[in-house]
């Protein structure tokens, strides 16, 4: 038994056939070989939790503690969440909505995406279990999270990425001294792989063995949304899928939430955003059919989607039906749009998927899909300095000049009605 | 003549850990019925009560999953070769 065991968090269950399984490093029924997933006791969490004792707290996504899959307290990425919730009314403007808000977790301590999150919760539960090497197969941001955060928590880590991922990523992993093993192969290749080695060497495979815990960290983005809207949900929130899980997650996190009485019941519709060069969950849900078709060979600038076998793409357009969400997809050159939209109209550079939530959400507005009237959030999960060569060339060059007054003058004549300084 | 099936690790307990092994029929449900004749309690791990591939599990005809065929109806030819691979979770 773990020290300081809580009453809330219960046993692992397969989402198919509702079997319980004990908390272990296990992430597949034996039957039906369904995905596990936590499950929590919610009225001992009612009984507890109330909108007070969350405010109290830290401002950090353990604030919401009894929702997450740990036994004791927690003690790695203690300082992770609670990224600004910007209302963004310039942007608003632009597409043409009422009300939209930036949930940036291009900010998210310490490695720049939501992935801190996840991992913040896999590797607690690691430590639980007494796992000392964590590993993960990831597109970039995961294996960056995976290596600072076991850095810092004094783990070993093994990180697998396809060979040709940014530059950016594959630095932001190597700087924590962990092991990255570059993999000849896409995404989805390498997530073969890991599954064959996972229970092999007696690792914590944060997305492989420890998904159950791992995937319960997203939770904390939708929970820390309504929060900081003072206790509501929104209307619309727009979600980059990958393997769809995090869109799966904002929607757990929403109807937990009600579920324990801290937030009142009210409609809300979660929609999807892809890139056209690996789309398999948003063809199937414009399709209208639930079987996800793989995309072998992913060819999109948005890596960090490029998964052409999303393992929760079912539940994800389950998710987006019954809340009455759509699937949008967009080209390259909308996702180097949605990320320059992004940075002209509210200072925020993200990363590709998050120039693919944005041209995604935009098309969604046009669309009528989301209407105009009403408000929506855009989900902003990993930073812009990641995937520099994605807009390298399409944001213009500095104009280089020697350090002379007359050739600045000369520069900006056109741009400036006179050159007198203002009084 | 029988066709070669390749079956899962999990899966290997019930076809004494097999890693290969043989089933006749004219398409794939009539396999998988060979296969539970012969290896009790298989169809219930690779099929739901309906008796439709489970969500989670695929069925690979020669490299094409079955959903993109004719699911269980999938004529089965001589020389093809079948394979079970449940899902692999991650991302």
């Amino acid at each position: 038994m773990s020290t300081n065991p809580t009453p809330f968090f219960t046993s692992l269950k397969c989402r198919e056939c509702g079997r319980p399984y004990p908390k272990e490093a296990i992430h597949v029924c034996e039957i039906d070989f369904g995905p596990l997933e936590a499950a929590y006791d919610y009225d001992a969490i009612k009984a507890v939790l109330s909108r007070e004792l969350l405010r109290s707290r830290p401002r950090r996504m353990w604030r919401y503690r009894e929702l997450l899959p740990i036994d004791g307290q927690p003690t790695i990425g203690t300082q992770v969440g609670f990224t600004p919730l910007v209302k963004a009314d310039r942007l608003a403007a632009k597409l043409g909505i009422k009300s939209l808000w930036i949930k940036n977790d291009t900010v998210n301590y310490p490695t720049l995406s939501f992935k801190d999150r996840v991992v913040s919760v896999a590797l607690n539960r690691a430590r639980e279990l007494g796992f000392e090497t964590v590993a993960c197969a990831s597109t970039g941001n995961l294996a960056n999270s995976v290596a600072a955060n076991a850095a810092s928590a004094g783990l070993k880590s093994y990180v697998l990425i396809p060979a040709d991922l940014e530059q950016g990523k594959v630095l932001g992993s190597l700087v924590y001294g962990t092991n990255v093993i570059g993999i000849h192969g896409a995404y989805d290749q390498v997530n073969r792989l890991c599954s064959e080695i996972a229970g092999k060497y007696g690792w914590g495979f944060v997305n492989v063995n420890l998904r159950p815990y791992y995937a319960e960290g997203s939770k904390t983005m939708g929970f820390e949304i309504c929060d900081q809207l003072d206790w509501r949900v929104p209307r619309h929130t727009v979600v980059p899928m990958a393997s769809g899980s995090l869109l799966t997650k904002i929607h757990k996190s929403y109807t937990e939430l009600m579920k324990v009485g801290i937030l009142d019941e009210a409609p809300f519709s979660i929609h999807g955003a892809q890139a056209s060069g690996c789309s398999p969950i948003a063809t199937a849900m414009k399709k209208g059919v639930d079987i996800v078709k793989p995309v072998p060979k992913p060819d999109t600038i948005a890596k960090s989607l490029a998964i052409g076998t999303p393992a929760d793409g079912y539940y994800a357009i389950h998710t987006m039906r019954q809340t009455g969400g759509f699937a949008e997809d967009v080209t390259d050159a909308e996702v180097v749009e949605g990320i320059k939209l992004l940075a002209e109209y509210e200072g925020i550079f993200a990363e590709t998927a998050g120039g693919v939530t944005v041209a995604c959400a935009r098309k969604l507005i046009e669309s009528g899909k989301i209407p105009r009237d009403e408000e929506a959030v855009l989900c902003i999960t990993g930073h812009g300095l990641k995937t520099q060569e994605a807009i390298n060339g399409s944001c213009g060059a500095p104009r280089l000049i020697n350090p002379s007054l007359r050739e600045f003058e000369a520069l900006v004549a056109d741009e400036i009605e006179t050159l007198q300084p203002k009084k | 003549m029988p066709n070669n099936i390749r079956i899962p690790t999990p899966l290997r307990k019930l076809t004494k850990e097999q890693e290969v092994v043989q089933a006749t029929g004219a398409n794939i449900e009539q396999i998988i019925a060979d296969l539970e004749a012969n290896y009790p309690g298989i169809k219930e791990r690779i099929c739901d009560d309906a008796g439709n591939v489970r969500r989670f599990v695929n069925v690979f005809l020669n490299d094409e999953d079955i959903r993109f065929l004719e699911d269980k109806a999938t004529a089965v030819k001589e020389g093809d070769e079948i394979s079970i691979v449940p899902a692999i979770a991650g991302g």
